[in-house]
Parts: structure tokens; C-alpha cells; sequence
């Protein structure tokens, strides 16, 4: 008999937070919304840190029940929590970071309106994110799934009356749905064949098959349609447009949702579906290459933004390659590990930036930035550790991450090593090319001189717009947070330092029991933590494996400071000289300047041809030119044959019926006498 | 025995109590005051009576329950039969629970009160009568007398086009309403008796002559009355119509009730006289549901006015239904079963808040809005609300019924369940847009700038369809608890008609 933990209260503080503040809020102070959302949020860490403290005396997976959902013949899903290494660490890592980005909330949105709805909104987040990491089958992730999605759309369009910021939620609401769709018919494959959506009767069975039987069947076609969904959620190729779109969204949103939480659902979600991916073979390396293209991709892109949250988007998007391609090439803890790290320095510098457009009235344009780091100290060094630990500095938290889902893509094809390392080196650059324009040199805004200041970011400004004038650094209810992250962004890698490295990978090893799918085919009750760690799962363990893995380890450091090295030379060293590279390759600039018209892509292809067919063809040509217009004539024909009604406006609706019924008798008159013959 | 005194008349009662009503109705009160409360009151009565039913309802049991049947006309054989199950259960509890909501959606309708009033509680009767009769010429009765009052509200209480609405959509169902009462009449010659129940046991035990050949105009005779009434792609164009021009309670009842008449018809009388010939039609029925939810949607996306977008998307969900009946599978059922009801909420929620917000502007264009969540927070949280119910959001109604439609198809025929669900993505697209459009920016014009948020009775009306949307999506086995016996049991003959037809 296992304990009963009540896992179901994780999610359900959270959506009592959001409840309660989103019918009372309007009437309630700011200081009682701020401490009701605080509460219950941190109610869930604490209760998220209990279950972790008791996690070593249960045997796992553990499962709990709260009640029926739907069951209808002999399928049913049910309000049922999952628990295991993965969702614990998921748990800790939405609860903790989210915590955290709630207490930053308290001070950057202090002075706006609508400051109830805001915290409301966060606190249905955290329970749909909570609902979808705890899930113990695939319809209740779905509704976590939908239901961030939904916390994502309110978020984003949180400043509604600008029309950009509405479009932004819609647009991400939409294209997450054609994931979804991918998804929903994934599920529907998966109940075709187990008659279940439950992790614990779906798994098994697959985990039986061999991987060869499967290749390019069933199997692979759910993997295939659980990747779109998780593209979609996940912003990878070819659906990530909608994330750079959602940094219309206030800032602490944008490093909640679209940076530490949120977008990782399917790398969570593929990482958690790792059973059916393994016989999946093709599914598998789609999601690598899906994965290692859209890293490079978006780093491109990142390198010629000037918007510091843009930056950061298709910085988060790239790195949610990488965890994809970790995941891609069966490193699927190394792809959890990474989606750790990252939500602790992509949080990190979100927030760090947040404070720098509080501190410049709403400014986000790095333009208009520069020296700010004596100005804004705190913000400065927090955001210097999560650049360094983003760009893959050792010893910080992205080095190892980083580190070992490049070495495990090497051993699977050194195509995929070549291009993560490449977007290494563009990420290091891009990172400390922000660092650079924002806090050195010389200052290029005009804050300090008036307060009325920012391109139509009225709204979006940050507390503190109007009332002073020069810029400042943030209270220290959003200064604790930067702290904290800095120091998980700092240490939080140590966990998976790996053996090459004198390391033991506790991280690794603590996950083994969720990958090792032998495990999970056999009885679940021998599948004890500790009990069966796979001495492989951290690589070759041969000295010349050690020296090789070390060698590449050298490369990508090296990658990354030839990053920070160019950065420094075009951004420090000669200001001057990007201007200049940028005009001499013009258009290939251009594109990269404008996303390589993506955007404007899909508009031409998908949405202007859907719109205007929708409204000449299906509407005005076919639903009233041809369909109503017959019956209408077929209507007058049968009244000029009557000749009964002259004016149908008079609505003679006796005359009419008269004659249906009239005709109808006829009718009747002749089946009856058929039917009777 | 154990069924409590009441049950032998608490269908009569439910179906009565509406029309006793208005017939005092007319007798009695002569302030509009007296003349809502009234009909309020009588409305609420039906309401708490057909509670009774899923109260006693044996679960156990399949077949009709809380029977009544004696003779009616003895030449004719008419029958006085009514009862209910699984099916038509929740479908009379959808009704009265949605007309206490008009009746206080109507609250500020100032002309001619009482004979709204009284045609809305007679349309109540007809449509309770339809879902309860198990004689077809009863049931046929309530089929067609739910025409006179819908035509009556629509023409008199409806907006500028309203007669020409009103006569489309009476001559549309009242012509293919004859096929229905041809063939109804054929199988009276033949079986001698109109009750569904010994028609349905003399088709099974192959007693009635000639049915192999006439089967096939049997079911398009039923099939063109419903398909109408749904309705199915391309028969719909009356819908948008009737829709627009018709009085908030009439638009809430035609799409949230009335339009199930035609997928309820389908799943008893269809599916349940002429299985055979059902499943030999259902690819290409199946096809037109398939059109009819992304047509649907996709005409709906590109709608200027709000009200016909709304009449739209019923056609994109009701094809849902249809898909789900004509899969033969449970799950298919079970869902087309919740859709209509989760439908007839949702539907009939953002009919009431499209209302609301006609008789502040006078307009259902959505270009003369924009920005309405600044003076109206309150609407726009229980519209957004209603929105994400239509778009099929887990934990809300619409969710659970699609889902199980889709799931159901898929088994059967994945490529229909594949292009079904790419609902899931048109329906985001236009109700979003919309959505939009109507609410988020600037507010444009300054007839909107100081409208008046919901009032007591609009809350009145809202609040109740907001409980039944979360309940219905967090706990649908209250509902499916009901539902999935009957669909088991009525799957079970279809079953034996399959392996039949493989035999053959």
C-alpha cells in the first residue's frame, strides 16, 4: 500500500488562486490579489516540495486517482496524477520557477491596470502546467495542454486594447490548434490500438514490440503526429511563428510561459512518450532534425534582431531545438536536463530584461540602449551569469546541459554535432551582443531626459513610467528573483556533470528508471529507483571514449567564446563595423532582418487564400449564388405556377401553407396508393 | 416496482404543463408584468418537474421508461404513447431548462407581450411533445406544430427581413416534412398501427411486406425532414436567415433545441426503423456532415454579421452530430448525444449574449464594434467564456462531445475522422477572429464607448448556461452515465444487422 500524497492539490491550489481572484479581484485591494495568487502558488511549490522529500520511500511509479472523467464503453479517462523522476523534476521546476516569476509580478505590474485579471491569469497557467506534468494519461495532458494554451492567449492579449498584442494571442492560439490537431488524431490512433489513453496501458504493450516490426507503421505515424503537436506547443519548425509574436505579453509572462515553462511541454511530452518514440525509429529522427534545423534556424534569425525580448524569443525557440534534438537522438534525459538548465537562465534573462525596460519606461529597442550597467548593477550581473551560462561557459548550468546533448548527437550523426555546434557559436554571440549593446558603451536613449518616452508602449510600460524620470534599478521584489535564478543558472548544471568530467551525472541517473524502457516492460513494481542504472547511459566509458568526449567538449567552449570573441570585436571594439557588414550584404540581411519573410509567407499561402475563398467562392459564389439562389428561383418558379401569392412581402403565410399542404396531399396520396398496391 | 406515484404521468405533465400555461395565459394576465412573471413561473415549473426523470430513471434498464400508452383515435390506430430513454432523456431536460433562460432573455420585449410569451411556452409543449412521442402520428403532430409558433416568433418579434425568414424556413421544413409523413403513412398501411415501437418490432421480425424494396425511400423520406431540420449541408441556407432575423428566444430555442429535432430523428427513427439502409447511406451522409463542419466554418469565419456567424458555426457543429450518428460506433454516439446538448448551451449562450448586445446598438454587424471589453468587462468575460465552450476547450462542454465524435469516426473510417477534426482548427479561427473583433482595440465609435454592462435579468440568463458549461465539461457522466446504456443497447441490434450484411 503506497502513501497517498494528494497530489491532486498541486494543481488544484493554483486554480483556486486563479478562481478566487478572477470574481473577487475586481472589488479586492492589489496587496490582497498579490497575496492570494502568492499563497496558493507557493502553496504548490511547498506541496511540490513534500512530495519530493517523501519521493524516496514510494515505489514508482506512483499513481493517484481522484475521480472519473469520462468513460464511455471500455474506454475511460480519469482524473488520475502520474508520478515518477520526470514529473518530479517537471513539478520543481514549474513550481519553483513560477513561484519565483509571481513574486517578480508583484513589482513590474504593480502600477498597471487590470492587475487582478494578471495574477488570475498566472494562477490558471500554473494549474494547467501543473495538470499536464502530473498527468497520468494523455486526455488529462491534453487538458493541461489546451488549457496553457488558453492561459497563454489571455497573457498575451493581456493589453487587448492594442491591437498588436490581441492578434499575437490569437495567432498563437490558432497556429498551437494545428498542433493540436496533429495531436488529438495521434490520440486517436493510440485509442484505435490500445483502447486507452493511460500511460500505464499504453506503454507496456509498445514496450513489448521490436522496433523493426514497427518502422514506418502505426507506431511511427503516432510518433509523427505527437511531434506536430509538440511542434506547435514548442515552436519548432515549421509552426514556431507564433512565439516571437507572443512577446506582446508582459514581460514576466514571456519568461514563464514562453521561456521556463510552457513552450517545454513537448519536450516534455515527447520526453514522456519516449517509450512509443524508441520503436519509432523514423518518428525519432524527425524530431532531431525538426529539432536541430529549427536551433540553427531561429539563431540566424536571432543574430540581427534589435528588440532585446525578440532576442530572447528566438533565442528560446533555438534552444528549444536543442532539447528536441537531445531528445531526437534517444538522449531524452539529456534533453530534460536541458529544459532544466534553460528554464533557470532563459527565466533568468527574460526577467533581467524585463527589468531593463522597467528601468528605461518601457523602452525595448537595444538601439536606444547601452551602459547601463552602472545604472542597473543588480540587473547587470544576474543578466552577465545567465549570458555566460546560456552561451555555454563552463562551469555554468548550460555548459552541462548543452554539453551533453551536443556529445550525444555526435555519436548519433556528426551532421547534427556540426550544426548544434555552429548554433553554439551563434548563440554565444547573439547572447553577449545583447549583453553588450544593452549594458556597455555609451548610453543612446533619451530616458534620463524626459519620462515620456517608448514607441506606442503606453501600456507596456513597467511601474514607475510617469514618476521618475531617469532610469533606475528595479525594488528588490524583483530583484530576489534575478538572484536566485542567477545562482541556479550558476550551480543548477552541477547535478549532471558527467563522468568525462570527474562527474557522477546524478541527473542522469535519477531519470534512468523513466528511460530505461526495459523497466517499464517489465512488472512496474521492480522498477525502483537506484535498483537498475544502465552503466551506458553515460556513454562510453572506455579512456579514449573519455578523451574523444573531452575533445568535443574543448570545441564547443571554443565555440562559444569565438561567439563572445566576434561580439566583442563588432559590438566594443568597432561599434561601427555592423552597420557596415549589414550593408554589404543587403538583401541577404534584409531577410534575416525581416525572419526571412516567413510571416509574410504563410500569410500569401495559408491565411489571405483561406480568408478570400471562404468569402467569394464558399459564401458569396457558392452558399448564396448557386445554393440559395436555386431554391429561391425554384420557390418563385413554383409561385409564378401557382400564381397565388403575387406579394410575398405581404406574408401570406395561410396562402402558402395552403398550397404545401395542397401539394404535400398529392404526394401523399400517391406513395400511400403505391405503398398499399 | 418501485417508480414513484407520479412517474405514469409526469411525461404528460412536462409536456403539458408549458401550453396549460399560455392557454391561461391568454385567459388571464393583462400587465406585462404579470404576463413575464407568469410565464416565468410555469416555465421554471416544467423545468423542475423534468427533473423527475433523470432523478428515477433506472439506468439499468434499457427501453423506454415513464410509459404512457392508451388509445387515442380508435380509426386511425392512434396511440397516446409516450416515454423516454437515454436518448430523448436529456434532450426534453435541454428544453426546459433553455426556456426559463428565453423567457428571461425576453424580459424587456414591450410589444405585444402576452402573445410572445404564450406562442414561446406553446413552442416549449410541441418541442417537449417531439422528443417524447413514440406514436409517429403524435410525434408527427409535434413536428409540425413546432413550425407554427417558431414561424409566428420569427415573423412578428424579428428584425426588417423577417417575413420573408419566416416563410423560408416554413416552407423549407414543410415540404420536406411531407416525405417524412409519406412515408410515415406507408408503414401505418402496412404494419396497421403508428406506434414506433411495433412498427420497430415488425420491421426486425420481417413482418412487414415489401420492406426490402421500399426501405430505401423510407429512410430518404425520414432522412429529408431531418436533414432539413439539422441542417445538413446543402439544405442549410434557410438557417443564416431565419437566425438573423429572428428575436433572441427564438434564435435561442431554433438553435438549441430545434435543430436537434432533426439529429434526434435521425438516431430513433433513421437508425432505429432502417439500420440496414442506414449504414448502405452513410458514406455519403457521412460526407455532407464532413462538408457541413468545414464549410460550415469556413463561412462563418468570413461573416459580417455576428448572428449569422453564430448560425454558421451550428451548421459546423450539428455536422459533428450527424458524423458521430453515422459512424456506428458507441463512442460516435455517446458524443453526437453531448454535442447536441453541449451545442444547444453554448449555441444557445452566445444567441442570448448576441441579443444583448442587439438591443443596445441595434446591429449585429461586427465592424460597428470593437474594443467592448473596456465598457463591458463583464460580457466579454462570459462571452469569452461561451467562445471557448463553441471552440471545444477541455474541461468545458464542447469538448467532451467532439472529442468522442471524432474518436468514434476515426475507428471506423479514419480519413472522415481525420478531415473532422480539422474542425478543431477552423472553429478557433473564426470564433477567435470574431471574438476580436468585437471586443479587443480602441474602442471605435462612441455609441460604444458608454454601453451598459449586463443587467440583473441577462445574468439571470447567462449564469445558468456558464454552471451547465463547466459542469458538463468537468463531470459529463452525470450526463453520459444516461446516455451510454442506451447507445450500448442500441448498438447491439445494429451489430447483428452488420455481420448480416457482411454475410450477404
Amino acid at each position: 500500500m503506497t502513501a497517498n500524497l494528494h497530489l491532486w492539490l498541486i494543481p488544484a491550489l493554483p486554480l483556486i488562486g486563479a478562481a478566487s481572484n478572477g470574481l473577487m479581484g475586481r472589488r479586492s485591494s492589489r496587496r490582497a490579489v498579490s497575496f492570494i495568487a502568492l499563497v496558493f502558488c507557493g502553496g504548490a511549490f511547498a506541496w511540490a516540495l513534500y512530495v519530493a522529500s517523501r519521493f524516496s520511500s514510494l515505489t514508482l511509479p506512483h499513481a493517484e486517482t481522484l475521480g472519473p472523467w469520462i468513460r464511455v464503453g471500455g474506454f475511460s479517462a480519469d482524473f488520475a496524477f502520474y508520478l515518477d523522476p520526470l514529473s518530479l523534476i517537471m513539478l520543481l521546476v514549474v513550481t519553483g520557477v513560477g513561484f519565483l516569476i509571481h513574486i517578480y509580478s508583484i513589482g513590474y505590474m504593480w502600477e498597471e491596470g487590470g492587475y487582478y485579471r494578471f495574477f488570475s491569469y498566472l494562477n490558471l497557467f500554473m494549474f494547467f502546467m501543473l495538470t499536464l506534468v502530473l498527468a497520468d494519461n494523455y486526455l488529462l495532458l491534453f487538458i493541461g495542454w489546451e488549457g496553457v494554451g488558453l492561459a497563454s492567449y489571455l497573457l498575451i492579449g493581456f493589453w487587448f486594447t492594442k491591437d498588436s498584442a490581441a492578434s499575437a494571442g490569437k495567432k498563437a492560439f490558432i497556429v498551437n490548434r494545428i498542433g493540436d490537431f496533429g495531436f488529438l488524431i495521434g490520440l486517436f490512433l493510440l485509442i484505435k490500438h490500445f483502447g486507452s489513453l493511460n500511460f500505464d496501458r499504453v506503454f507496456p504493450p509498445v514496450a513489448q514490440m521490436k522496433a523493426e516490426t514497427a518502422g514506418a507503421g502505426w507506431v511511427t505515424a503516432i510518433g509523427l503526429l505527437l511531434m506536430v503537436g509538440a511542434a506547435g506547443k514548442s515552436a519548432q519548425l515549421p509552426l514556431y511563428v507564433w512565439l516571437p509574436d507572443a512577446m506582446e505579453g508582459p514581460t514576466p509572462v514571456s519568461a514563464l510561459i514562453h521561456a521556463a515553462t510552457m513552450v517545454t511541454a513537448g519536450v516534455y511530452m515527447v520526453a514522456r512518450s519516449h517509450v512509443i518514440y524508441e520503436r519509432a525509429p523514423e518518428a525519432l529522427t524527425l524530431v532531431a532534425i525538426v529539432g536541430v534545423l529549427t536551433a540553427l534556424f531561429a539563431a540566424t534569425i536571432g543574430v540581427a534582431q534589435t528588440d532585446i525580448k525578440k532576442v530572447l524569443a528566438y533565442s528560446t525557440i533555438s534552444q528549444l531545438g536543442y532539447m528536441f534534438l537531445g531528445c531526437g537522438v534517444a538522449a531524452f534525459s539529456a534533453g530534460i536536463f536541458h529544459l532544466m538548465t534553460h528554464a533557470f537562465f532563459k527565466g533568468l534573462l527574460f526577467l533581467a530584461a524585463g527589468s531593463v525596460i522597467h528601468a528605461l519606461g518601457g523602452e525595448q529597442d537595444m538601439r536606444r540602449m547601452g551602459g547601463l550597467r552602472h545604472h542597473i548593477p543588480w540587473t547587470f550581473w544576474t543578466m552577465t551569469v545567465a549570458t555566460l551560462a546560456i552561451a555555454g561557459i563552463p562551469p555554468l548550468a548550460g555548459f552541462f546541459s548543452k554539453d551533453e546533448i551536443l556529445w550525444r548527437a555526435y555519436q548519433a550523426s556528426w551532421i547534427y554535432w556540426l550544426i548544434g555546434v555552429s548554433t553554439a557559436f551563434l548563440t554565444s554571440f547573439y547572447m553577449f551582443r545583447l549583453l553588450f549593446l544593452t549594458f556597455f558603451g555609451e548610453y543612446r536613449g533619451a530616458v534620463a531626459a524626459g519620462p515620456e518616452h517608448g514607441r506606442g508602449h503606453g501600456l507596456h510600460d513597467a511601474p514607475g513610467h510617469g514618476g521618475h524620470g531617469h532610469i533606475h534599478e528595479s525594488p528588490t521584489v524583483m530583484l530576489l528573483p534575478l538572484v536566485i535564478l542567477a545562482i541556479l543558472s550558476l550551480a543548477g548544471g552541477w547535478v549532471g556533470i558527467p563522468g568525462s568530467l570527474g562527474g557522477g551525472n546524478r541527473f542522469d541517473k535519477f531519470l534512468a528508471p523513466v528511460f530505461d524502457t526495459t523497466a517499464i516492460a517489465q512488472n512496474r513494481e521492480h522498477a525502483v529507483p537506484g535498483e537498475q542504472v544502465p552503466p551506458e547511459s553515460e556513454g562510453p566509458a572506455t579512456e579514449t571514449g573519455r578523451g574523444t568526449e573531452l575533445m568535443f567538449t574543448g570545441v564547443s567552449v571554443a565555440a562559444a567564446a569565438l561567439g563572445l570573441l566576434l561580439a566583442w570585436l563588432l559590438y566594443l571594439r568597432n561599434p561601427e563595423l555592423p552597420q557596415k557588414i549589414a550593408d554589404a550584404l543587403g538583401g541577404f540581411y534584409g531577410a534575416v532582418l525581416n525572419k526571412y519573410y516567413v510571416d509574410e509567407l504563410y500569410a500569401v499561402l495559408f491565411v489571405k487564400p483561406l480568408v478570400d475563398g471562404s468569402a467569394r467562392i464558399l459564401w458569396q459564389a457558392m452558399d448564396q449564388g448557386v445554393i440559395d439562389r436555386t431554391i429561391n428561383d425554384g420557390a418563385d418558379g413554383a409561385r409564378h405556377l401557382s400564381d397565388n401569392v403575387r406579394h410575398m412581402q405581404s406574408g401570406n403565410l395561410r396562402s402558402y401553407a395552403g398550397w404545401v399542404a395542397a401539394g404535400a396531399a398529392v404526394v401523399i396520396a400517391y406513395m400511400v396508393w403505391t405503398g398499399l398496391r | 416496482m418501485n417508480i414513484e406515484t407520479l412517474s405514469p404521468f409526469v411525461l404528460s405533465l412536462i409536456t403539458f404543463v408549458p401550453a396549460g400555461g399560455a392557454l391561461l395565459l391568454v385567459l388571464f394576465p393583462r400587465r406585462d408584468r404579470d404576463i413575464r412573471l407568469f410565464a416565468l413561473v410555469v416555465s421554471l415549473l416544467a423545468f423542475i418537474l423534468s427533473l423527475h426523470l433523470p432523478a428515477h430513471l433506472v439506468r439499468s434498464q434499457p427501453g423506454f421508461q415513464f410509459e404512457v400508452n392508451s388509445q387515442w383515435i380508435t380509426s386511425p390506430n392512434i396511440h397516446y404513447h409516450m416515454g423516454v430513454d437515454g436518448f430523448s432523456l436529456w434532450l426534453v431536460l435541454l428544453t426546459t431548462f433553455l426556456t426559463p433562460l428565453c423567457v428571461l432573455i425576453s424580459w424587456r420585449i414591450h410589444d405585444r407581450v402576452k402573445e410572445f410569451f404564450v406562442l414561446l411556452l406553446v413552442l416549449e409543449t410541441a418541442l417537449i411533445g417531439v422528443f417524447t412521442a413514440l406514436d409517429l402520428f403524435l410525434f408527427y403532430f409535434f413536428w409540425e406544430a413546432t413550425l407554427i409558433p417558431m414561424a409566428l416568433l420569427i415573423g412578428i418579434f424579428g428584425h426588417e427581413r423577417r417575413v420573408y425568414a419566416a416563410v423560408k424556413f416554413f416552407l423549407f421544413t414543410m415540404i420536406a416534412s411531407v416525405f417524412m409523413l409519406a412515408a410515415i403513412l406507408w408503414l401505418y398501411a402496412k404494419v396497421g398501427s403508428f406506434d414506433f415501437v411495433t412498427i420497430q418490432n415488425a420491421i426486425r421480425t420481417g413482418q412487414v411486406s415489401n420492406f426490402a424494396a421500399a426501405s430505401l425511400w423510407l429512410f430518404l423520406g425520414f432522412f429529408a425532414a431531418f436533414a432539413v431540420k439539422v441542417p445538413l449541408f446543402p439544405l442549410h441556407t434557410w438557417l443564416p436567415d431565419a437566425h438573423v432575423e429572428a428575436p433572441t428566444a427564438g434564435s435561442v430555442l431554433l438553435a438549441g433545441v430545434l435543430l436537434k429535432m432533426g439529429t434526434y430523428g435521425m438516431l430513433r427513427f433513421n437508425l432505429g426503423l432502417f439500420p440496414e439502409q442506414s449504414r448502405r447511406n452513410a458514406p455519403w451522409i457521412m460526407a455532407l456532415a464532413l462538408m457541413g463542419i468545414i464549410y460550415g466554418a469556413l463561412v462563418a469565419m468570413v461573416q459580417p454579421n455576428l448572428k449569422k456567424l453564430i448560425a454558421y458555426s451550428s451548421i459546423s457543429h450539428l455536422g459533428f452530430v450527424v458524423l458521430g450518428i453515422f459512424s456506428f460506433t458507441g463512442a460516435g454516439w455517446d458524443g453526437a448525444m453531448f454535442v447536441m446538448l453541449a451545442h444547444g448551451i453554448s449555441t444557445g449562450a452566445l444567441f442570448m449574449l448576441a441579443g444583448i448586445l442587439h438591443e443596445r446598438r441595434h446591429t449585429y454587424a461586427i465592424r460597428e464594434f470593437g474594443g467592448l471589453a473596456t465598457p463591458m468587462p463583464i460580457y466579454a468575460a462570459l462571452f469569452l467564456f461561451m467562445v471557448l465552450s463553441s471552440v471545444g476547450l477541455p474541461l468545458l462542454n464542447g469538448f467532451v462531445g467532439e472529442f468522442l465524435v471524432l474518436s468514434g469516426t476515426f475507428r471506423a473510417h479514419p480519413v472522415y475522422g481525420i478531415l473532422g477534426a480539422t474542425g478543431v482548427i477552423w472553429s478557433a479561427c473564426y470564433l477567435l477572429w470574431m471574438y476580436q473583433r468585437v471586443f479587443f482595440g480602441k474602442v471605435t465609435q462612441e455609441a460604444n464607448s458608454t454601453l451598459e454592462d449586463l443587467n440583473l435579468f441577462e445574468r439571470a440568463a447567462l449564469w445558468p448556461t456558464i454552471v451547465m458549461a463547466l459542469l458538463m465539461g468537468v463531470a459529463p457522466l452525470l450526463w453520459l452515465g444516461v446516455i451510454d446504456p442506451a447507445v450500448r443497447n442500441a448498438l447491439e441490434p445494429l451489430a447483428r444487422v452488420a455481420s448480416k450484411m457482411v454475410g450477404q
